[in-house]
């Protein structure tokens, strides 16, 4: 008998922690409301079958249990209860599975107009790149990364020259507008992750990954790495903050360029060489 | 992973036409009371060891499929310069395929009684099997000598790796026809010895194969035949 | 009314005594130590893997540790907890399920069950278990070896895996490793071999495969799939080896560490990932078709009536592990792999959930109008269906791609894969071994210590298990040290964490009670006899139990019927075991 007992407050527990326990998802901050949709169809389908199962075998264990004298019935098989459980079961899957796949397609199909922002994984910091005046980002390679050009910029392609860099700073997203984040590492796997958003995706070393997202309410989002990268990979955080669109521009012209950051780095070398020769 | 998913469709298509003569239709509450055994009464018609060999040969084609699918994921990278064959690699095939011939023909007259003339054919399939590891030993220290060196190139790591791994299921070939060798050295032989002659040739077929396909892929013969396909599709 | 049709066949007589090749031990060594009884190499591969498994439970009472009371516990660092999940992950996985269902049930059930005297190779199944002892202790000596053992994380990613920011990266860990995991294939390969030459050529007369025990199916098939799924594993470990060792780039791309450039360039640590998972999906029905098989005939048994829809059952095995092969890259959703790969892959994930719910429906329906016996091994199957059921419906979401990506990499899938995979097989392992420990002693465990065990595992694990999904709905990502300090995560959650540590230790404790019955029950058990649980199936119907090497005595059983008349119709019993002649059971021929 306990175990009917423990079965029932099982299905009714879980339900009941579902609906009145404080966890839930972070208030969402991206058009990816799709996807809160699609889980939560899920967890319509997938609860009403979880609690059928569980109380239904509690009321078998409770009918059936063995009484002196019982006898089991014989029962090989029943194709039509078979066949209309196979049906049902059918249907539901694809009631979660066609939702399903029509987001996926979104999110793989990038608007036309989406802006460009690069997100490079290192151990254990995000550095990000935006593209400057001429709105294209610059090739790179990781090859070309060295002290001074840590994200391996190509010195000489044109596009790269006015990109702009943030090292382990913040980065700075424009509210309502699509960006597509292309997403590279030097080293290892990592996962730009901000749960806000919803959206994440691994980030490759030899490869360029990409999602892309509309952020919907202003506000500052912490970014973590969702993908184990070594033995700091909890420490390896990063903020996100959406602007209004003036807001963005003031923080936008605030930022450095590629060619400046280059610039800035030779004088300080003279400055050393020369205090170097100067000590001599 | 299109090499491995071709050879699991081939695996699945035999596992399927076995199962559909299995009678997973009928219905068993039904059949009670005598046996309803289709396999013959006396003792199982192949024996286990053959069918133990056909499962363990599956495995090995399983192993080289993935190590041919990752070989073709891997030259999709820019990277990618293929590796020159050592002219003796054909000598290699050759002593190969003499070895295969060999056991062939120590089976054969093993059946028919002719006890020394398979004993002299187990022999010399052994040596061609230690000529066959030598040699291969010999192409990679041409390679190197020509500069090829293992972690030079994509291409060079496969081509040591895969011959390397190919290399060693011979070895283990030979270990067991070194087995078979002892066992059969003095006495008649048996049915038992004949099997264990019939065996070791099923294996060295296999391996002859599988080298075979090897030695096309890294030739690059593989690569044509594979743009034909898709130009045939296309 | 049910139809039974009388037999029509012409009457057997006994059995021709085949003489069965078997090698006869000579000493202590050879009948104990290496044994070639498939039934001692049973105990000696479920025994190592218990014993290897407790070392992966004391792990996860220390990571648990860490995460419930962060930095109370000063030895557990970054570098230990990343070792601890790491060698918890793959010990429990490989070397405790894989081995514990294939190695150890397959092992001691499919001669017995099969009517047969042993494997067909014993030899090649005695080096199976001692290659596996040896991959156990390389992988322990990781734990010895400078560095310590790896911590990439039991999926071994490269680059990560063998770079310095990873514990045991530039060390010895990975290699011994990946060394290991070799071993254990090679040594996998020789048993594996074993259990499906004998399922094909070892069945006594008359067990035709539909008559077999879904146990025997599962294994079967398990074993078929892990032959075919081990090499892309091994493929792995020895490309990666060669990238760790020899300096090549198979998954190696151009990498700059800690400000180093390194040598490698133009790898692919997607390849890895495709190989990986190639293995690593079948893998987890590796795990579940046994523990599948197992349960119905838990279920069927002690419910005293047949499997319902036996026939939808060995279908639906054979279809689950065919589909399998098909499905790996939905644990690459977010990888950076093709993203409209996503749409085949969820599509054949989503597919496979039918057959799985099939299974699930014929486990309840063979409960209704049943006659419950509620034995310990019943109730750790009602516990497997309750947490398979719960599993298996997260995996859903998982297995959806749009759904998989907010949780993905979030403690939602930790949650997912220990209930479906780490719970649920080992409640079968549970129930498997209270229902066949009296075959393989001769004594029943003991009932008192059983329920104690049973009740706080069962509810214990759903405890920890089924709240921690609602972390993963919160964001909290897996792998994690230390949540620290972060925004979007309440204060509630960490007294959630808390609370899951500390149902692991309870549970981690009930398990020293069933360890202790284990041995004890062994002496001062009650007496079982042959069949006490009145069961159909061939083993518990040998001349003597413990079933001697050999099993069977002279003669050979032969099969007359399936395995599941349990309460048919007439028969003077509620069961009729397989090896019983005549029709139905029935007292005067042709009555029905």
């Amino acid at each position: 008998m306990a175990v009917v007992v423990i079965l029932v407050l099982l299905a009714v527990g879980s339900v009941l922690f579902h609906l009145l326990s404080p966890w839930w998802w972070t208030p969402i901050a991206s058009n990816w409301n799709y996807i809160d949709n699609t889980l939560i169809i899920t967890f319509w389908i997938t609860g009403v079958v979880f609690v059928a199962v569980v109380l239904f075998m509690a009321y078998c264990v409770l009918r059936f249990r063995h009484r002196p004298g019982n006898r089991a019935a014989y029962e090989p098989e029943n194709r039509k209860l078979e066949g209309w459980l196979a049906g049902g079961t059918t249907l539901g899957v694809a009631a979660m599975l066609t939702p399903g796949l029509f987001v996926w397609h979104q999110f793989v199909t990038v608007p036309s107009g989406a802006a460009e922002v690069e997100v490079v994984g290192q151990q254990w910091l995000w550095s990000f790149r935006l593209p400057g005046a001429d709105g294209k980002l610059g090739t790179s390679e990781t090859r070309d990364v060295t002290p001074e050009n840590s994200l391996g910029l190509n010195r000489n392609d044109a596009a790269a020259l006015d990109d702009v860099i943030i090292e382990g700073g913040e980065l700075h997203l424009e509210v309502g507008k699509p960006v597509k984040i292309l997403l590279r590492s030097v080293d290892v796997l990592h996962d730009f992750y901000v749960p806000e958003f919803r959206a994440k995706m691994d980030m490759v070393p030899g490869m360029v990954t990409y999602f892309w997202l509309t952020p919907t309410r202003t506000g500052t989002f912490e970014v973590l790495c969702a993908e184990l990268c070594g033995t700091g990979h909890p420490q390896m955080r990063g903020t996100v903050v959406v602007d209004n669109a003036a807001d963005y521009q003031t923080w936008l012209s605030s930022q450095q360029t590629f060619s400046q950051m280059m610039a800035a780095t030779e004088t300080k070398q003279t400055a050393q060489a020369e205090n170097a020769a100067a000590a001599q | 992973m299109n090499v491995a998913l071709i050879f699991l469709v081939v695996i699945l298509t035999i596992a399927g036409w076995w199962l559909s003569r299995q009678r997973l239709f009928s219905k068993p509450w039904l059949e009670v009371g005598h046996t309803y055994d289709l396999r013959p009464h006396d003792r199982p018609s192949i024996p286990p060891a053959k069918i133990g060999l056909g499962v363990f040969l599956a495995v090995v084609a399983a192993l080289f499929s993935l190590f041919m699918s990752a070989y073709f994921m891997r030259m999709a990278s820019t990277d990618w310069w293929s590796t020159p064959m050592p002219r003796i690699l054909w000598l290699n095939t050759a002593i190969l395929g003499l070895g295969s011939l060999l056991l062939h023909a120590a089976g054969v007259t093993a059946e028919r009684h002719q006890d020394d003339t398979s004993r002299t054919a187990l022999i010399a399939a052994l040596a061609a099997g230690l000529a066959f590891l030598a040699g291969q030993v010999f192409a990679w220290r041409e390679l190197s000598d020509a500069g090829y060196l293992l972690a030079d190139n994509p291409a060079n790591s496969f081509f040591y790796m895969i011959s390397g791994m190919h290399g060693l299921h011979i070895l283990g070939g030979l270990f067991a026809l070194t087995r078979v060798i002892v066992k059969t050295r003095t006495g008649p032989m048996g049915e038992k010895a004949v099997l264990s002659i019939t065996l070791c040739a099923t294996y060295w077929h296999f391996m002859l194969a599988v080298w075979l396909v090897l030695f096309a892929l890294f030739s690059g013969w593989a690569n044509d035949f594979v743009e034909l396909c898709r130009q045939l599709l296309t | 009314m049910v139809d039974i049709r009388s037999g029509t066949g012409e009457p057997i007589g006994p059995a021709e005594v085949e003489d069965v090749e078997l090698y006869h031990p000579h000493s202590w060594w050879t009948r104990y130590v290496f044994s070639q009884d498939a039934k001692i190499i049973a105990i000696q591969y479920a025994s190592t893997a218990i014993a290897i498994g407790m070392v992966a439970l004391v792990l996860s009472w220390l990571m648990r540790l860490q995460l419930g009371f962060p930095g109370a516990f000063a030895f557990i660092d970054a570098d230990r907890y990343y070792q601890f999940i790491t060698m918890h992950g793959m010990i429990m996985v490989i070397y405790l399920l894989t081995a514990l269902f294939l190695g150890g049930f397959g092992n001691y059930l499919i001669p017995l069950m099969l009517g047969a005297r042993d494997m067909v190779f014993p030899y090649a199944n005695m080096l199976s278990y001692w290659l596996y002892l040896l991959a156990v202790l390389v992988l322990v000596a990781s734990f010895f070896a400078p560095g310590g053992p790896t911590g990439a994380g039991w999926t071994l990613y490269p680059p990560q895996a063998v770079l310095s920011g990873t514990p045991g990266g530039k060390d010895w860990g990975i290699i011994l490793m990946l060394s290991s995991l070799i071993l254990f294939i090679i040594g996998f390969t020789m048993g594996g071999l074993n259990y499906v030459v004998t399922v094909l050529q070892g069945r006594a007369r008359g067990m035709t495969l539909m008559r077999m025990p879904l146990t025997v199916w599962g294994i079967f098939t398990a074993t078929v799939m892990a032959l075919l799924a081990f090499p892309a594993l091994f493929v792995a470990c020895v490309m990666m080896l060669f990238d760790r060792v020899l300096g090549t780039s198979f998954f190696m791309p151009a990498i700059v560490e800690m400000g180093e450039q390194l040598q490698h360039g133009g790898g692919s640590p997607i390849l890895f990932q495709h190989l990986f998972w190639f293995f690593g999906h079948p893998e987890v029905y590796i795990v579940a078709l046994p523990a599948f098989g197992i349960v119905s005939d838990l279920i069927s048994t002690h419910a005293r009536k047949n499997i319902f829809g036996y026939r939808m059952m060995v279908w639906a095995i054979v279809i689950i592990g065919a589909l399998s092969f098909i499905v790996w890259a939905h644990h690459m959703y977010v990888s950076g792999m093709n993203p409209y790969f996503g749409f085949f892959f969820a599509t054949t994930t989503l597919i496979i959930a039918v057959p799985t719910a099939i299974k699930v429906y014929n486990w309840v329906l063979t409960l209704w109008r049943g006659d419950i016996h509620l034995t310990l091994p019943m109730l750790f199957a009602l516990a497997f269906i309750v947490t398979f059921v719960n599993g298996g419906l997260t995996g859903l979401f998982l297995g959806n791609v749009v759904v998989d990506v907010p949780l993905s990499d979030t403690m939602f899938v930790v949650a997912h894969f220990h209930m479906v995979m780490g719970v649920a097989p080992i409640l079968v392992i549970f129930g498997a071994i209270y229902h066949w420990y009296p075959k393989i002693t001769g004594r029943m465990l003991n009932g008192l210590m059983g329920h104690l065990h049973f009740w706080v595992t069962f509810i214990g694990a759903y405890l920890i298990f089924f709240p921690m999904h609602y972390l993963g709905l919160i964001g909290v990502p897996r792998r994690y040290y230390e949540m620290g300090e972060t925004a979007f995560v309440p204060a509630s959650a960490h007294t959630l964490n808390e609370f899951i540590t500390i149902m692991v230790l309870v549970v981690g404790a009930a398990q020293i009670i069933f360890l202790f019955n284990l041995v004890w029950s062994i002496r001062h058990g009650r007496e079982a006899g042959g069949n006490p649980w009145r069961a159909t199936t061939l083993e518990w119907q040998t001349p003597e139990t413990p079933p001697r090497h050999g099993n069977w005595g002279k003669e050979l059983p032969v099969v007359y019927r399936w395995a599941y008349d349990y309460s048919v119709p007439g028969a003077p019993e509620d069961f009729i075991p397989q090896n019983q002649p005549g029709s139905a059971g029935l007292a005067p021929e042709g009555a029905s």
